[in-house]
């Protein structure tokens, strides 16, 4: 099965086809960009590097978020429009599970986490179980302080994970002592062959048409909305005229 | 053997509609797909650009499916895919962008990067044949310009606003009124009722130029209320949204006509989400038959002069010809415009 993988959700954009697990090609540029002018003709040069007819996928898979919003929706509109227009199956991943997937060889904690700002961040903890990665706590958009109480408690070696881990590193290392683990640079970047490979084993999406973003946030307007209002009830927002 | 039928698959998600149509030779709409997130940014009086572009993503497989449903034609049958890369809200006509992209390269077909507002006049050719040169009066809650086309796919500023746009003051006045957004359709039908009795201030009039004002206006509007609150005095809202109605129409009129003697022009196209407006429908026909001139005015239907993708794809036609086409690094242009007249 030929997998085109695509991640967009923060600074870096990667980009990976695969046959099955084998690898047959993978590029990541990690500067600041303007993805919508970035992943189109990455996805472009790796399919014609690779001889590969657009047509021949089988599956496309991308990093579904969180992230930043806008980047988000780069790749997540790309690779809807891509399976919903070739007819083909659509899978979304959580985009710091593909971060936590990059620390193999461990059966310890592992924490991605992206700078939400605010002292807040993006985060998830997994762990490797029985050679697959779990779930140990789920994606969500949390203080780092309640991160670090929850940690603490937990008494066990922790490896974080991502590009934004440096911004926090003092305070991590400050609340967990020799349970903070740090990786390298590659490991801490995101590579869409890793997306890839947990987009094999993963469930497509039901309806095409209804995916989207996971943002784990609203708006700030309909935050301050809802303070306010009662949604239940309300059937859309958006009709067709 | 039959000549192979021009299709263009048209998208538009500039602001908060989301739009995809099918479109043949530029003049005919096979299907014109519009949602809209009205009911969504009127809990916040306006429209929130994170929700727009949020809801863009819901909503734009849906729409094309639809679209080429309705149509009847599949992949094969298209000659190309055009889309709105500007002006408008960045992440929503990024959502419109992207999707065009994906599917042009998923099928081989040829992209047209298209001016939304170049897409707002092309809606008149839905109503007939267009003759250059021709003026549009183009008055949206982003833009009232006047565009001078001396040839097909060819714009020219030649007077705009300097501040507000005419749409923009509408919602505005709305919001004191305590109409809810969007204003212009309520304030248009309350204008109706009432009579011009505030006399408020006509910018710009007596100036030389083309250009308009429209916060002085706005200001005038807003002061009068305010006096009126505070001396317990509750002002006649038929009158308040008449007396406004009558200076913007005015204005948009009265330079719209100097623009015309100025050029030898035949046609006058009015385009925009403020083109339904009856008032200014009305005023601009009268000043048309009052001058003598032959000028034709045309307007298009009201379902196209709000945001759709088959205005896009009429505009297209027209940039197929001249084979403007966008390659893979398309990006959105929020703050895109029309060359000035030198
Ligand atoms: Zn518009």
């Amino acid at each position: 099965m030929k997998l085109l993988a695509m991640d967009t959700s923060n600074q870096a954009v990667s980009v990976a086809l695969l046959d099955d697990q084998q690898i047959l090609g993978e590029m990541t540029v990690n500067i600041r960009q303007t993805h919508s002018q970035t992943l189109l003709p990455m996805v472009d040069q790796l399919l014609k590097q690779t001889q590969t007819a657009i047509e021949t996928i089988d599956r496309f898979v991308v990093a579904e978020g969180p992230g930043s919003y806008t980047g988000l929706r780069i790749a997540v509109t790309t690779a809807k429009s891509f399976a919903w227009t070739l007819n083909k199956p659509l899978v979304g991943i959580s985009s710091l599970a593909l971060l936590a997937a990059n620390i193999v060889d461990t059966t310890a904690l592992i924490v991605p986490l992206f700078d939400a700002r605010r002292a807040n961040v993006f985060t998830g903890v997994y762990q490797w179980q029985s050679g697959s990665l779990q779930t140990v706590v789920a994606d969500q958009h949390v203080s780092i302080e309640t991160l670090l109480a929850r940690l603490q408690l937990l008494a066990e070696p922790v490896y974080f994970v991502g590009n934004d881990v440096a911004h926090f590193k003092e305070e991590l290392q400050a609340a967990l002592g020799s349970n903070a683990h740090f990786v390298g640079a590659n490991h801490n970047l995101p590579h869409a062959s890793v997306l890839g490979k947990l987009g094999l084993l993963a469930e497509p999406v039901a309806d095409i048409h209804r995916f989207g973003p996971v943002y784990l946030r609203k708006t700030e307007a309909e935050v301050n909305w809802a303070k306010t209002h009662d949604e239940r009830g309300t059937e859309s927002y958006v009709e067709q005229v | 053997m039959s000549k192979k039928r021009e299709l263009i698959l048209a998208f538009e998600s500039s602001c908060d509609e989301t739009s995809v149509a099918v479109i043949e030779d530029g003049h005919r709409i096979l299907s014109n797909i519009i949602a809209t997130q009205i009911k969504s940014h009127q809990r916040f009086g306006g429209v929130v650009p994170e929700v727009a572009s949020r809801h863009h993503v819901e909503q734009i497989t849906f729409c094309t499916q639809a679209a080429l449903e309705e149509a009847g034609v599949t992949y094969t049958d298209l000659t190309a895919v055009a889309v709105t890369y500007g002006p408008g809200l960045v992440g929503a006509l990024l959502i419109g962008v992207t999707a065009a992209k994906a599917i042009a390269y998923a099928h081989h077909l040829p992209l047209i990067p298209i001016n939304h507002m170049a897409g707002h006049i092309y809606a008149a050719r839905f109503v007939k044949p267009l003759e250059y040169p021709l003026l549009a009066l183009l008055v949206s809650g982003g833009h009232t310009e006047l565009v001078l086309m001396a040839a097909a796919g060819e714009f020219e500023i030649i007077g705009d606003t300097r501040d507000d746009a005419a749409g923009e003051a509408y919602d505005k006045i709305g919001r004191v009124l305590g109409v809810p957004y969007p204003a212009g359709k309520e304030i248009d039908r309350l204008a109706h009722l009432g009579q011009d009795t505030f006399d408020f201030p006509r910018a710009m009039l007596k100036e030389e130029n083309l250009d308009f004002s429209f916060s002085g206006l706005k200001s005038a509007f807003i002061n009068t209320v305010h006096h009126a609150d505070q001396i317990g005095e509750t002002l006649n809202r038929e009158n308040l949204a008449a007396s406004f109605q009558a200076s913007v129409v005015e204005v948009l009129t009265e330079k719209t006509m100097r623009a015309a003697r100025q050029l030898d022009v035949h046609q006058l196209v009015v385009a925009g989400g403020v083109a339904a407006n009856q008032g200014l429908r009305e005023e601009l026909a009268e000043a048309i038959k009052a001058s003598g001139l032959d000028l034709d005015l045309i307007v298009p239907p009201l379902r196209l002069c709000g945001d759709n993708g088959a205005m896009i794809g009429a505009a297209a036609h027209i940039e197929l010809k001249k084979e403007t086409f966008a390659n893979l690094t398309l990006n959105a242009v929020p703050g895109l415009d029309f060359p000035y007249r030198a």
